[in-house]
């Protein structure tokens, strides 16, 4: 039975290490490898040390690229944690229509990226889109939106905040597992509604708001779609997110070998982050059963 | 403050929330329905007169829209298939079956959860293209047939959550019946986690549905193109045909809406199962 086990065992995991291997090891590695080579398609690589690396210290693009993205990072994030967090808590109140409510919210979530993309074009529209549609009619002053260097990035963060469904999710459910005698302690000591947030919910939120911290970031670091469809990276380079440079290096510019270094180094960069989110962590996530696992 | 107006407020919060989450889709659906001439007036207009159907078929026509649906389920229905079946496999042998190694296994794999696309994107392009098969689906729904490859790791993970609430007397009983751990899987553990394999296939199946960047990468003729990337050429092609942009784009979000309807219940809990793990 024992050695019966270990060969189904081994069988049945076959895909999946396979997949492991051919799908992430592989390509790692050759990428680790094309990192250090000029390579070109058609063409052999040549090997040249660290020299995409110190290229890129000097590529302004690279700079403009990694900037782009961390504002866009900055700002979307913590603009999507607070506005599902904040429906989130609404949510919990015992409402009435409580599906219909978050069916609602949940909505932009299912919109396939390129449709997103198309909407927002058309909503963005400095002419006759949706915004400025309504802005002209409160008498309010227009925006060029994604058509201007300066106001380029913050729309497509207003964007990214639409879709807030997946986070919103993901609170509430955490919301729905504070325990409730806590919520009572503190109405019998005498503390409101604030209090209750203050010293109940938002101290037993903060693992929910450190995992949706992380996958926001992770995820927000490889923005790619908008700059693709929306803006190619302008104007004047002003949404020319990480991902979508890496792009152009490597399928407009064939420069696979520099591409490849720029994909390392996101990925260095995202496990630097994620890094030291952890060790941050340490000093404000609060986790109730630590010794449990 | 007393207690109705406060629920009032809080009725009034939510309101004041909806009204620009739903604000988008108003105009999508309005512009999709409108004729040019009524696009372009100040102050804009909401309903749109006469309601112009034909913007839905003209734009779904002048492009093989049909097409793009078909060659996207077809990669769809592949992918979710291999994602399934090979994830939920290796689930049941890193829960219900010992061997030597296999925690270590399973955390390694796990890594790749973590790892960002952008890393084995060239080599991966690079392989297939060697291979031969680019302009194929085999990029897009090979690495489904092995667990999903990558970030698919965390749908075996789920799974492997899920099986370890099922008794394993269960099992047990049916190894002295005499029934090999294949039969055991097939008939004893996936028949009871009905509800983790339905939303494992809800979101395999919106994640290759909505995919763009691997579409883009892959495919090159138009007969081969999927929905996403139809409607990017289509975008690029009729730039200012605001009222064909609107139908395709409704057209295709259309699917995805209707399918959330029919099984609500099944997302809302994936996305709490997704959101629980940590």
């Amino acid at each position: 039975m024992r050695r019966l086990e270990t060969r189904w065992g081994i069988l049945m995991a076959l895909p999946a290490i396979l997949g492991f291997l051919i799908f992430t090891i592989g390509p790692m590695a050759a990428s680790a490898f094309f990192s250090l080579t000029d390579w070109r398609i058609g063409a052999a690589p040549v090997y040249v040390g660290l020299g995409n690396y110190t290229a890129m210290a000097g590529d302004e693009l690279f700079w403009k690229s990694l900037t782009t993205t961390t504002y866009y990072t900055l700002g979307s994030v913590p603009l999507v944690l607070i506005v599902s967090f904040a429906v989130a808590v609404l949510l919990n109140q015992r409402v009435r229509g409580l599906s219909v409510w978050r069916t609602i919210f949940y909505l932009p979530t299912l919109v396939p990226a390129i449709a997103n993309v198309v909407l927002w074009i058309w909503i963005f529209n400095p002419d006759f889109g949706l915004l400025n549609s309504l802005l002209r009619q409160g008498g309010l002053p227009t925006s060029q939106w994604i058509y201007a260097e300066s106001t380029a990035v913050p729309s497509l963060i207003i964007m990214s905040t639409w879709a807030f469904g997946n986070t919103m999710v993901i609170f509430l459910a955490g919301l729905q597992g504070v325990p409730r005698h806590l919520y009572e302690a503190v109405s019998i000591d005498g503390g409101g509604p604030l209090r209750r947030f203050w010293h109940v919910t938002l101290p037993m939120m903060t693992p929910t708001i450190f995992y949706n911290l992380v996958v926001g970031v992770v995820g927000t670091f490889q923005v790619f779609n908008q700059a693709y469809v929306m803006t190619e990276g302008g104007p004047n380079h002003a949404t020319l997110f990480y991902v979508y440079y890496l792009f152009r290096k490597a399928f407009n510019e064939s420069e696979m070998g520099y591409a490849s270094a720029l994909a390392w180094t996101l990925f260095m960069i995202i496990m630097v982050v994620t890094f030291l989110l952890f060790r941050n962590a340490r000093r404000w996530v609060y986790y109730e059963m630590a010794g449990a696992r | 403050m007393t207690r109705g107006p406060r629920r009032l407020l809080l009725y009034l919060a939510l309101l004041a929330g909806a009204v620009p989450t739903l604000l988008p889709f108003v105009w999508l659906v309005r512009s999709a329905l409108m004729r040019d001439a009524q696009m372009f007036v100040a102050p804009p207009e909401w309903i749109p007169s006469p309601f112009q159907w034909s913007n839905f078929s003209e734009a779904l026509t002048t492009q093989p829209f049909g097409r793009y649906f078909v060659n996207t389920l077809v990669i769809a229905v592949v992918s979710v298939l291999g994602t399934v079946l090979t994830c939920s496999v290796a689930a049941f042998s890193f829960s219900r079956l010992r061997w030597r190694g296999r925690d270590v296994v399973f955390a390694l794999l796990l890594t790749g959860v973590m790892l960002p696309y952008a890393v084995t994107l060239i080599p991966t392009f690079v392989m297939w293209q060697r291979l031969g098969a680019l302009d194929t689906i085999a990029p897009l729904t090979v690495p489904s047939w092995f667990a999903g490859a990558g970030g698919g790791v965390f749908n075996v993970f789920l799974l492997r959550q899920f099986f370890l609430t099922i008794p394993f007397e269960l099992d047990e009983a049916a190894y002295i019946d005499g029934a090999s751990p294949w039969r055991v899987f097939w008939t004893v553990v996936m028949p009871l986690s009905r509800p983790a394999i339905i939303v494992v296939t809800i979101f395999a199946f919106i994640g290759t549905w909505n995919d763009f960047l691997g579409p883009l990468l892959y495919l090159q003729s138009e007969e081969n193109y999927t929905l996403s990337l139809g409607l990017a050429s289509f975008q690029s092609i009729y730039l200012t045909q605001w009222g064909y942009l609107m139908a395709a784009s409704a057209a295709v979000i259309a699917p995805i809406i209707a399918l959330f309807f029919l099984l609500q219940r099944y997302f809302i809990e994936g996305v709490t199962l997704t959101g629980i793990k940590n």
